[in-house]
């Protein structure tokens, strides 16, 4: 783009949005239009009359990208609120994934071990395979999945990071 | 959506309910082409006399007649075009709209609901085609919805930052019962942009621009969008202040022209001394213009020393480009009557002293009289392009009707913006985000329709003005005097500058072959044909052209040589202007001077 090239960075964004339908092509139509990156996106409805859906949206860029973004989000009509929460102070970011690991003998054994140390439930088992359940960080999961690899890591679903500022504060 | 709406009625069909919300929102003209989707609104329309519909000969016309009519009145340009092809037939106008900002409704047929996704006749998916080419669309799907949605999208197609606005209206909610719901005025649940700027950073404002020594009033289209009211007050804050002011493409006409304060269009096509300005500043006002790449050149070196204000009503326009001091979010007129109040209130002094040398300066830039060009008189001369331009001006002038200009997009264009002087607001239309050939004769006529005693000119070119040409029999149906002042140098004039400047002479393409007669052409539209070829029939053509009350074809055969100048070139810098094709000389030639390799590649 411009001058700042330099210093890219990575935003969690909260978005609150009329739970419409549309309302996610339009916000990924942006960012495909104007070739900003998703790194990941969950939505789902959060009220109780399922009227908002809340995306969260990680993605990564120039200061002046990201600022660029979070307007571009703002200036869509069925959007509520747009929250930088890696800059409104503290904030929790968790995504889950089912992970499955196929194998026998040692490599099974290590499996375990090691799911148990990240804390990692076992939901489902067969005489050849585990099905993890893992929540936690993005760089946990990652590192998790990283030494589940050597050990028959067959298949990955991941859900995407969810997000929430600490303390008292909301996004509304 | 709106919470609880009064519902008032209910309405024989949804296309009534639909005529009855055009109605209470003041819709007067809807520009439009029937197809098998819309025919219940169609019958609707036949049945009453509040609303008049257009009938245009192509829905891209009706899309840009409503623009016309849009910039030319600040009211909000109506549409409704059937579903499949009617629709994406619109889409080139709703950008067109979309990048310059223009209040547009798009009513467009759709598929019964039942029918939505199953590939049926004239089935096109209209909302998904055109999310990214409205501010926001809607496909009703509910009876109950419409009303609500029909006011809405008016509200949201004009308040803000505008822009088109389309409704998918499929065939059974058009045939079916519907309950009428009359305007509510409830604020809008999740969008609610701001208008009123932040007092904190209007005082920074005024702060930096008293302290300013080389200042500069940067005003753009903001200024048009948000009503003549704007305009007045940035003429009072600029007569306040005493600093210049320059203007974009799309701003010309909110400061008047003739005065000595305005400097002329700035950017690629600007005056010397409006660019100069702009990069020798150290304070630079910009009211309601986006740092559009047309305007600032190359990014690195636009202004480099400049404190910059930037006023606009749309976040997302700061720091887009160009990293600004203070960002103001505002209306325009809300923003330059706190500018004005803040600037009465603060006793720090001007630096008038610097003014005065800055002015000085200005009037060394001025005296090159950067849009000078040189016309033969004798009898026999080939016609300059930018004289035909000035003797129409002229011509407009001196006869009492209130005068409206489009163009077309290319040469033609730009010597309209340098020659045609504009002293109030909403006289200009033009494509410039887009540059959409193909606008100015269906603008034209939005603007005829909704201003019928005035002088309306299409500032055309021979290769433009094919794109849209079958609007001739739209100007005929509706007796819409409209002139077309075709620049005819039988060449896609800009292109082929470009292809000189940058391409080693390879007129690629670029060459109007096999045109048509335009005279004869006009004719057979139950226009009036004209033709000027050499200088002595300009004034002529240009009298008879005023003086007929019917549209008009003027084929005015130009100097197939001229290229627009001063130019910044793509990539260069604003105190690298190209003056004239002398300069190319000096230089060296454009490709061993000021065109960069990244130059090149922009467009
Ligand atoms: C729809 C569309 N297609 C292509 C272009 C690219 N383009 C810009 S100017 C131009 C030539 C215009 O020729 P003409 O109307 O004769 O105007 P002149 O430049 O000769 O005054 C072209 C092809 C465009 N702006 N719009
Ligand atoms: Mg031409």
């Amino acid at each position: 783009m411009v001058e700042q090239n330099s210093g890219l960075r990575s935003a969690t964004i909260s978005v609150l949005v009329e739970n419409e339908s549309g309302v996610l092509a339009r916000v990924i139509g942006l960012f495909s239009g104007r070739g900003y990156n998703i790194d990941s996106l969950t939505v789902a409805p959060v009220e109780r009359d399922q009227s908002k859906s809340r995306m969260t949206i990680v993605t990564s860029g120039t200061e002046m990208v990201i600022e660029q973004i979070k307007a571009q989000l703002g200036r869509l009509v069925p959007v509520y609120r747009v929250q930088d929460l890696s800059k409104e102070g503290p904030h929790l970011a968790r995504e889950l994934a089912l992970i499955k690991v196929v194998g026998t003998g040692d490599a099974r054994q290590e499996a375990l071990r090691l799911a148990d140390a990240f804390r990692a439930r076992v939901i489902d088992a067969s005489t050849e395979s585990f099905i993890f359940e893992l929540t936690g960080a993005t760089d946990k999961l990652d590192a998790f999945l990283d030494l589940m690899r050597p050990l028959g890591l067959a298949e990955v679903s991941r859900t995407g990071v969810a997000a929430i500022v600490r303390g008292k504060a909301t996004i509304e | 959506m709106d919470g609880s709406i009064k519902t008032t009625e209910i309405m024989k069909s949804g296309a009534e309910a639909l005529l009855r919300a055009l109605k209470d929102q003041g819709v007067d003209v809807i520009f439009g082409y029937p197809g098998g989707a819309v025919l219940p609104i169609y019958d609707a329309i036949f049945q009453q006399n509040a609303i008049r519909h257009i009938l245009v000969r192509h829905e891209q016309a009706a899309v840009h007649a409503a623009e016309g009519y849009a910039r030319s009145t600040g009211k909000v340009g109506v549409v409704l075009v059937t579903s499949g092809p009617g629709a994406t037939n619109a889409v080139t106008g709703l950008v067109d709209a979309l990048m310059d900002s223009i209040p547009i409704v798009c009513l467009t047929g759709q598929v019964p609901t039942h029918l939505i996704g199953n590939d049926a006749f004239q089935e096109a998916d209209t909302t998904g085609i055109t999310r990214q080419a409205t501010k926001h669309n809607y496909l009703v799907k509910r009876s109950e919805d419409l009303s609500r949605v029909v006011h809405e999208a008016f509200h949201v197609a004009k308040t803000g930052r505008p822009g088109p606005v389309l409704i998918d209206l499929p065939k059974d909610i058009l045939i079916n019962p519907a309950p009428y719901a009359e305007p509510n005025g409830l604020p809008h649940r999740s969008y609610r942009p701001r208008t009123t700027p932040d007092a904190r950073k209007v005082a920074q404002a005024v702060a930096m621009m008293k302290r300013a020594e080389r200042p500069i009033v940067y005003s753009g289209g903001g200024v048009i969008n948000a009503g003549p009211e704007a305009s007045k007050l940035l003429m009072e804050f600029v007569r306040l202040t005493g600093f210049p002011c320059t203007s974009t493409l799309m701003g010309l006409g909110a400061y008047p022209a003739s005065d000595p304060q305005f400097l002329g269009m700035l950017g690629m096509h600007g005056t010397y001394e409006a660019n100069m300005v702009m990069h020798g500043c150290d304070v630079m006002l910009n009211m309601g213009a986006r740092f559009d790449d047309r305007v600032t050149g190359r990014l690195n070196a636009f202004s480099p020393g400049a404190k910059k204000i930037h006023v606009d009503i749309d976040p997302s326009s700061h720091n887009k480009s160009v990293v600004v001091d203070v960002a103001i979010v505002g209306d325009a007129t809300e923003t330059l009557r706190a500018l004005i109040a803040a600037w009465k209130a603060d006793t720090q002094p001007q630096d008038r002293e610097a003014l005065a040398k800055w002015w000085q300066q200005i009037d060394v830039w001025r005296s090159k009289n950067s849009l000078r060009f040189t016309q033969n008189r004798d009898p026999g001369s080939i016609i300059k392009p930018q004289y035909a331009i000035e003797r129409l001006y002229e011509a407009t002038r001196a006869q009492a009707k209130d005068t409206y200009v489009t163009t077309e997009v290319g040469q033609h264009q730009m010597w309209a913006a340098q020659h045609f002087k504009f002293d109030k607001p909403n006289r200009w239309m033009t494509s410039g985000g887009l540059g959409t050939m193909g606008y100015g004769l269906p603008a034209a006529m939005g603007v005829q329709v909704a201003h019928p005693d005035a002088l309306v000119i299409d500032i055309a070119g021979e290769a433009s003005i094919l794109m849209n040409i079958q609007e001739m029999g739209t100007l005929a149906q509706y007796r819409l005097p409209v002139k077309i002042f075709i620049l005819n140098n039988q060449y896609m004039g800009m292109v082929r500058q470009w292809q000189e400047l940058l391409h080693g002479n390879r007129y690629s393409e670029s060459y109007s072959e096999a045109l048509p007669d335009f005279v004869k052409l006009a004719e057979s539209f139950h226009a009036v044909g004209l033709r000027a070829e050499k200088v002595e029939d300009l004034d002529r053509v240009i009298a008879e052209m005023l003086a007929v009350d019917r549209p008009v074809i003027a084929d005015i055969c130009v100097d197939q040589k001229e290229n627009v100048f001063p130019m910044i070139p793509s990539g260069a810098a604003h105190n690298e202007m190209l003056l004239g094709p002398e300069h190319k000389a000096e230089s060296g030639g454009y490709n061993g001077g000021s065109v960069t390799d990244e130059g090149l590649v922009l467009v």
